[in-house]
């Protein structure tokens, strides 16, 4: 097992450069002079030599791509262009609230996805199947935009039992809970739609096998072959799904902040793309895809932990 | 059973696509999500007949106002008419998603199609290009492109693209690598049929349904991105009408008029679950492992 | 008569690097210095167990997966050096039938476009003449002219192979590469592909490179045979010599394994004494002698030296002969 983590701890670093690259590759060749896009059209050669002096752009591009890397890997991103404040400290500030409102989402995903998706599998083509199958279509269909607003308004608007603005005090988790929820729910609406349709094929798929007629026929009581037998082995293409759309997750969750007005990382990348605040992004950028990495990561062990064959691979 | 010409097999003959369509107009949700598909698109396409308002029409008389008569759906703080804004809006939002999915299908397809097709270590080095891209959140990497470019439409449909090249190539790429090793690609070389020939003539028919399928799948989440990139602020200016756009202003005003934002929202909605009805049904009618069922 | 096929140690490894951190390089032994030579008009027959690299030799040859080592002469001129346009010409010259006529057939294109094309390709024939050809082609392996306008999955198994044949003779080649042609096939409908082949070997004077694990087939098909084992020729001669008198061990152990010289009654080579050793590790000295009754010291240190079997009778590589 040991090894095994070994294994992938050391396959991620060539990705996370790979990641980096590109998002050098990307914020180097699509806004053309970066230092103009910052300035805009109006600006003197002088100010924008200038500038590009303090980004350190009129230095070669193979340094430029070395000390980015190199400082990226450090946990380096470097400071912001408007406050002047490094941008891993701006970022760590607010980091806890965007991951309450992720975890909280993927939570509500697995509680409501997995029990409905194994419900409608036992209950195939009758009603019960049919109306999860039309409201997880439905769930994945809503931007999230769209349910946080209808969400707003009814839940905190018309019968307010919410609270309107999601910006909650850490210390106090009472408050942080409570103020949590709503968007949590949002957020984890698309994930909870997911989950129960893959939940639901894969329990199908599972229930049909050989084993669980044995399990069946050697006694072993209904409720435990399909929590235990089936279950088990239909959690791998559900921790797949909940991998896959972390990404999804997290890009949502801009959405959420601002529909909620909670601090977090899609507050601090709307207010730089206003400011074009162009150091940031780039750093917002790289901690975006470390997160994914780092979820690929812990999905990739937990694939070791469910399946004894992947250790081997 | 003899083989001699005069006992031809009898046709079982019924084209792979044509079941495919037959079972999905069976299927009552693939039916309404046609039907759904199909209203927004003619509103969007006959909005210069149909619309009862002009979209930029300002009338400081009726700001704000609720649903009537005369403004079906209400009107905005500019006093301008929602359906009629939506109707024009549908055709951004058709636009945008229809440009974007037809770019990445064709060059995540032909990224996929020629990399499978190639293997060996190019395959293996652009896959992993690939995953790379498929490690930002689509979202995210849609805001920042757009962001770096400025916003208009094209530059839309290319951050919106970008986002989607990497899953089209993958799903190009997976029947490709089983295609190439059926003896007909090696018959093809054995006649002396050049690689392009071989592609294009023979293994790009065998994968397009696939690609096909995949594509309106796409097209809802690209619904989706250019509504939240719009709402986000980063869609095509104003006074064009934008969903996502419509719905941000509906959003600012929502303790006075909540349903500036409520009509734009399901707007958006409708669309996407149409999209979605459409690709399920397809998938479902296209996949092997469930048209026995 | 000078023969139109000569091949002359032809080698192909397929190498494979596995495992982390420390991957280990795994060299399979495909074909290893396989020589022999076809002259016009005859068929000739390469048989062995699954997995001893005849059908790779067949792909090699025909330069659909590149050889590592040797030499392949059609008429004089050099095959594996061929590039572009006289590659081009040297496919038309030589054409390969499939094992599996389900994929051999692009199951997207009319048989009559499968036809057509590659009249098209190398200049033949087009338009009305191109399809009045693959008519004809088709009624020459005994099918309809009107199948043109059908497609793949409205045939047969062995109406397929009817179709692939007619599409390898499209191109009007003098040698056709006959791979495992009809043991993917029904048994009753092996026997009238069979037919066709040796109609159309006499009809248009081919030549054929037979690939074969059925001796019965070979025997009633082809004029010279040889065995391969373990990537290598062990035994080349006459096909009713080495099929009723062979000298090598392994040879005559396949022949005790197929007593049936009647085609519509003969079944699958049953498996013989022990495993066949992995072509990625194969044994030192002769390849055989882990499973052969004859074997002695000498067997498992020194490669047996190729030996004539008699004037025209082939040759064999046995210590026994040596």
């Amino acid at each position: 097992m040991i090894g095994f983590i070994l294994r992938r701890l050391l396959a991620a670093i060539p990705t996370l450069i790979a990641v980096l690259t590109l998002v050098f590759v990307i914020v180097r060749i699509v806004p053309g002079d970066p230092a103009l896009v910052i300035l805009g059209d109006q600006a003197t050669p002088e100010a924008i030599a200038a500038l590009r002096t303090r980004l350190g752009l009129d230095a070669p591009l193979w340094s430029q791509y070395l000390s980015f890397i190199g400082n990226a890997l450090m946990g380096d991103f470097g400071n912001s262009m408007v406050t002047n404040r490094p941008i891993m400290a701006e970022v760590a500030s607010v980091l806890p609230h965007t991951i309450d409102l992720t975890v909280a989402a993927m939570i509500f995903g697995i509680i409501v996805g997995v029990p409905v998706g194994i419900w409608a599998a036992l209950h195939r083509n009758g009603i019960i199947d049919v109306g999860a199958r039309i409201l997880s279509l439905i769930g994945l269909s809503f931007p999230v935009f769209v349910s946080g607003i209808f969400l707003l308004l009814a839940f905190a608007l018309h019968w307010r039992i919410f609270p309107v603005i999601g910006s909650a005090n850490l210390e106090d988790y009472g408050d942080r809970l409570h103020k949590l929820i709503l968007p949590a729910i949002t957020l984890g609406l698309v994930m909870a739609a997911y989950i129960t349709r893959v939940t639901r094929s894969a329990m199908l798929q599972s229930l049909g096998e050989d084993y669980i007629r044995t399990a069946r026929a050697k006694g072993v009581p209904w409720r435990r072959v399909v929590w235990v037998h089936g279950l088990r082995n239909a959690s791998i293409p559900i921790v797949t799904v909940v991998g896959l759309y972390v990404g999804i997750l997290l890009g949502n969750s801009v959405l959420t902040e601002i529909v909620f007005n909670r601090p977090g990382l899609g507050k601090i990348i709307v207010g730089a793309l206003n400011q074009r605040d162009y150091t940031m992004l780039q750093g917002l950028m790289v901690i975006y895809c470390f997160l994914i990495v780092v979820v690929n990561l812990v999905t990739d062990l937990l694939y070791g932990i469910l399946d004894p064959r992947v250790k081997q691979a | 059973m003899s083989d001699t010409a005069a006992e031809l097999v009898a046709p079982a003959a019924i084209p792979a696509w044509k079941r495919a369509l037959g079972k999905a107009r069976s299927n009552p949700t693939t039916l309404a999500g046609v039907l759904i598909c199909l209203a927004i698109v003619l509103a969007a396409v006959f909005a210069p007949w149909l619309a009862p308002h002009d979209p930029a029409e300002q009338d400081i008389i009726s700001r704000l106002q609720p649903p009537s008569a005369d403004y079906w759906l209400g009107t905005d703080q500019f006093g301008r008419d929602i359906l009629s804004r939506l109707m024009w809006g549908a055709q951004i939002s058709l636009t945008v998603s229809l440009g974007a999915i037809a770019a990445a299908m064709v060059i995540g397809g032909a990224i996929g199609l020629v990399s499978g097709y190639i293997g060996g270590k190019f395959d293996l080095f652009v896959m992993q290009v690939m995953d790379v891209l498929l490690s930002f959140p689509s979202l995210i990497l849609g805001l920042i492109v757009v962001a770096l470019l400025g916003p208009d439409l094209v530059n839309l449909v290319v951050a919106i693209a970008l986002t989607a090249i990497a899953p089209f190539a993958r799903v190009a790429r997976a029947p490709v690598l089983a295609l190439k090793e059926r003896a007909f690609v090696e018959a093809g070389r054995a006649l002396g049929f050049s690689h392009t020939r071989i592609l294009f003539r023979h293994i790009l028919p065998n994968i397009l349904s696939e690609v096909m399928v995949m594509g309106t799948l796409w097209l809802a989440t690209a619904v989706r991105v250019e509504a939240s990139l719009s709402f986000i602020g980063l869609g095509v200016k104003p006074p064009t009408p934008t969903w996502g756009g419509m719905t941000r202003d509906g959003f600012e005003n929502i303790l006075d008029a909540p349903w500036l934002a409520i009509f734009p929202g399901i707007a958006i909605l409708l669309l996407v679950l149409g999209l979605n009805m459409v690709g399920d049904g397809l998938r479902d009618a296209t996949d092997p492992k469930l048209r026995n069922e | 008569m000078a023969p139109v096929l000569e091949v002359t140690n032809l080698r192909k490894h397929f190498v494979s690097k596995k495992g982390f951190p420390t991957p280990k390089t795994v060299t399979v032994r495909a074909v290893e210095d396989i020589s022999f030579t076809i002259n016009p008009g005859e068929a000739f027959g390469l048989v062995g167990e699954s997995g001893c690299g005849k059908s790779t030799a067949a792909r090699a040859l025909l330069r659909l997966i590149e050889p590592d080592g040797g030499s392949v002469r059609w008429k004089g001129e050099d095959v594996l050096a061929a590039r572009g346009p006289a590659l081009k010409a040297l496919r038309r010259r030589m054409q390969i039938v499939f094992q599996d006529p389900y994929s051999s057939l692009d199951p997207r294109q009319s048989i009559g476009s499968a036809l057509m094309e590659p009249m098209q390709v190398h200049g033949i024939a087009t338009g009305a003449e191109a399809r009045r050809r693959a008519g004809a082609l088709l009624e020459e392996v005994g099918l309809p002219a009107a199948a043109l306008d059908r497609f793949p999955h409205e045939f047969s198994g062995g109406q397929r192979q009817r179709i692939g044949i007619a599409r390898a003779l499209t191109v009007e080649p003098e040698l056709i590469v006959a791979d495992e042609p009809v043991s993917a096939l029904d048994v009753s409908v092996q026997a009238q592909v069979l037919l066709l082949l040796k109609e159309l070997r006499e009809r248009r004077g081919l030549s054929f490179l037979f690939v074969s694990h059925d001796l019965s087939v070979i025997r009633w098909f082809c004029d010279r045979v040889a065995v391969m084992y373990l990537g290598r020729i062990v035994e080349e001669g006459p096909a009713a010599r080495v099929l009723a008198n062979p000298l090598h061990p392994y040879a005559q152990m396949l022949r005790d394994a197929s007593p049936i010289p009647d085609p519509s009654r003969r079944g699958v080579l049953p498996r013989i004494i022990g495993e066949i050793p992995s072509a990625a590790n194969p044994p030192p000295g002769c390849p055989f002698h882990p499973r052969c009754i004859h074997a002695m010291p000498q067997c498992s240190r020194d490669m047996p030296a190729w030996t004539s079997a008699g004037p025209g009778q082939g040759g064999v590589a046995c210590h026994l002969h040596g």
